[in-house]
């Protein structure tokens, strides 16, 4: 049952083989016995998961059931869920307690399905370890002396140790795709402006995503198809006409132009990685896909661009945090500034912090120009390179991490050795196109290596196709770690 | 193994001169109080952030417009109507300290 797609469990739900409150329970007693170890849930609530599946079952029963109704879900925990905790892995919201729903918690509850908890992440989803969060690190379920990735580190643990059926994340410079390689799982970020990021936590608002990560490319079209919408309360989501993400998934890929990007394949990518992403790309030419060689050159800067955005934006986003209306307030203050200060302090860990300060900074009087124009008018270069190589190619193909996951506390006190991390999937974010990660084998040390597929505006659909083909033709996806087990 | 940052040049610009007054001036702007360990320990980090991003200093944008958001849509205009109902106590529940509807804070006027 734990390994079963979304499809299946959706059949045997319908066909009363088993019922959301068995599967739910399953899940329940599953997190029991191995989250400890794994740290991959912040916040659980089996009161209101049971609650939830009692009512999917009730449902059921009606024939009035849809695609994911009764079938158990994580939720990132930088979601909004009305009556859970919802802390975005920092001390500040240690004690929030949502008063509404974020509108993907909304979609997920409108199509009957079953929150089973908040899944960890870094702090703000400031990182690319799980390191940063206030509840303490994830532990990969492959290895647990190895991170599981960030910023979704926590989704991307709870799918690959079947914690959970599936589960959501974010991404705002790599962090749903990093942790879906990392663990070895799929997961994709759709173009920006496709699922609402109402009541999902600000980082970097011109950057921030959500989308699915999942044990396979067409359970990720089906979480898709109830995560993607206009949504009014969000200023930047897309009035488009709602799309089926799964409508392509059978099709051949008969003359697909796969695109490689040099920039991809050069020094820094470690030889086992790019040996798996090789493989696989050799797998595409069987499947009858053609290979063209293009070029991003731009993408070498999209992390120093990224680290003046993101970090500009966050400290902007970040100032609401002030102790008086939500959120953590210093138990002692002299003045209002005071409690300004020491509530925001104390509030947040060391990695928000430095980004508030280098975001503060970039920003200030006499710097704007240097940094946050220039990172913005690089951010357009950087776009142009991928439309450029749209014009030759149907989707593009690399690494999405430059190593298989690292050990924890490998990367140590230097953050720039972390930030390098993301060196692939970064770009991708800048130019606000889909992005997905697929696993595509076992780097040296036996863990996970993710494909990382790049999709031109709006063309998620293709994208899964040209994953799930690849999933029907390979069993890399369908593999589990060892450990998890009851 | 090669490591993976060498795929950035290595002669970083690296006249970038952010002091340590710097950095305690922006923690103040942003309402941060850090004891001088931990500034200092930031301002290093900073130092090898800002190595990264001085990068972008050498590249040629003129004339390129600058992109805030990746679909470049005008802003979304809706009719100026209450679209909300009434939940002021329903966010009051989760402020630290409130009275009487109002959110308290440490007097601010003599």
């Amino acid at each position: 049952m734990i390994n079963a797609s979304l499809k299946q469990l959706s059949s045997q739900l319908a066909a009363k083989k088993i019922s959301s409150v068995e599967l739910t329970q399953l899940y329940l007693d599953r997190i029991n016995a191995l989250n400890p170890a794994l740290n991959a849930y912040i916040t659980l609530n089996p009161e209101i998961s049971l609650a939830q599946a009692r009512a999917a079952d009730v449902r059921l029963a009606q024939g009035k059931g849809v695609a994911l109704t009764g079938i158990p879900f994580a939720q990132k925990d930088i979601f909004c869920a009305e009556g859970w905790r919802t802390t975005c892995g920092s001390k500040m919201l240690e004690n929030f307690i949502a008063p509404y729903d974020a509108h993907v918690i909304a979609q997920f509850n409108n199509a009957g399905a079953v929150n089973l908890g908040k899944t960890n992440m870094d702090e703000f989803a400031m990182g690319s370890s799980n390191e940063t969060s206030y509840f303490g690190p994830v532990k990969n379920p492959w290895n647990r002396n190895a991170v599981p990735g960030g910023s979704s580190g926590g989704t991307a643990a709870a799918v690959a140790a079947r914690l959970c059926a599936a589960a959501t994340g974010t991404d705002t410079g790599g962090s749903i795709r990093q942790p879906a390689a990392l663990c070895g799982i799929s997961g994709l970020k759709p173009t920006y402006g496709v699922v609402s990021r109402y009541g999902m936590i600000a980082f970097a608002s011109s950057l921030d995503q959500a989308g699915p990560m999942a044990r396979s490319a067409e359970d990720l079209a089906l979480m898709l198809n109830v995560m993607a919408g206009f949504d009014e309360r969000d200023s930047t989501s897309l009035q488009r006409e709602k799309e089926d993400y799964a409508r392509n998934l059978e099709q051949p890929l008969q003359g697909l132009r796969i695109g490689l990007p040099s920039e991809f394949f050069g020094e820094g990518l470690s030889s086992d990685v790019g040996k798996a992403v090789e493989a696989a790309i050799a797998k595409y030419k069987k499947l009858g896909a053609t290979v063209v060689d293009i070029s991003l050159p731009n993408s070498r800067l999209s992390i120093p661009v990224y680290y003046v955005l993101a970090p500009a934006e966050a400290s902007s986003n970040l100032s609401r945090y002030d102790g008086v209306r939500y959120g953590h307030r210093a138990a002692e203050y002299t003045d209002l500034a005071d409690m300004y200060e020491k509530s925001r302090t104390q509030g947040f860990g060391e990695e928000v912090k430095r980004r508030i300060l280098i975001g503060t900074y970039v920003l200030s009087h006499g710097y704007y120009d240097a940094y946050y124009l220039q990172a913005q008018k690089i951010r357009r270069l950087i776009a142009q390179d991928f439309v450029e190589a749209y014009k030759q190619c149907d989707v593009i193909m690399g690494p999405t991490s430059p190593t298989t996951a690292f050990n924890l506390g490998e990367k140590g006190d230097d953050p720039v050795q972390m930030y390098l991390s993301d060196i692939y999937t970064i770009a991708v974010n800048l130019a606000g196109l889909p992005g997905m990660s697929i696993p595509c084998g076992f780097g040296a040390n036996g863990m996970p290596v993710g494909l990382q597929i790049i999709g031109n505006y709006f063309d998620e659909a293709r994208m899964l196709n040209v994953a799930h083909q690849y999933q029907l033709a390979t069993d890399h996806h369908t593999r589990a770690p060892q450990q998890i087990a009851l | 193994m090669i490591p993976y940052y060498a795929c950035f040049e290595t002669d970083l610009i690296t006249n970038m001169s952010l002091s340590l007054d710097d950095v305690k001036k922006v923690a103040r702007l942003a309402k941060l109080v850090m004891p001088d360990a931990e500034l200092l320990a930031a301002h290093a980090q900073m130092i090898n952030i800002f190595g990264l991003i001085e990068q972008m200093q050498a590249v040629d944008t003129r004339g390129i417009e600058p992109m805030a958001h990746a679909q470049d849509l005008g802003q979304r205009l809706r009719e100026d109507v209450v679209s909300e109902g009434d939940k002021r106590e329903l966010y009051q529940s989760i402020a630290p300290q409130v009275e009487r509807g109002l959110y308290l804070v440490p007097q601010v006027i003599e």
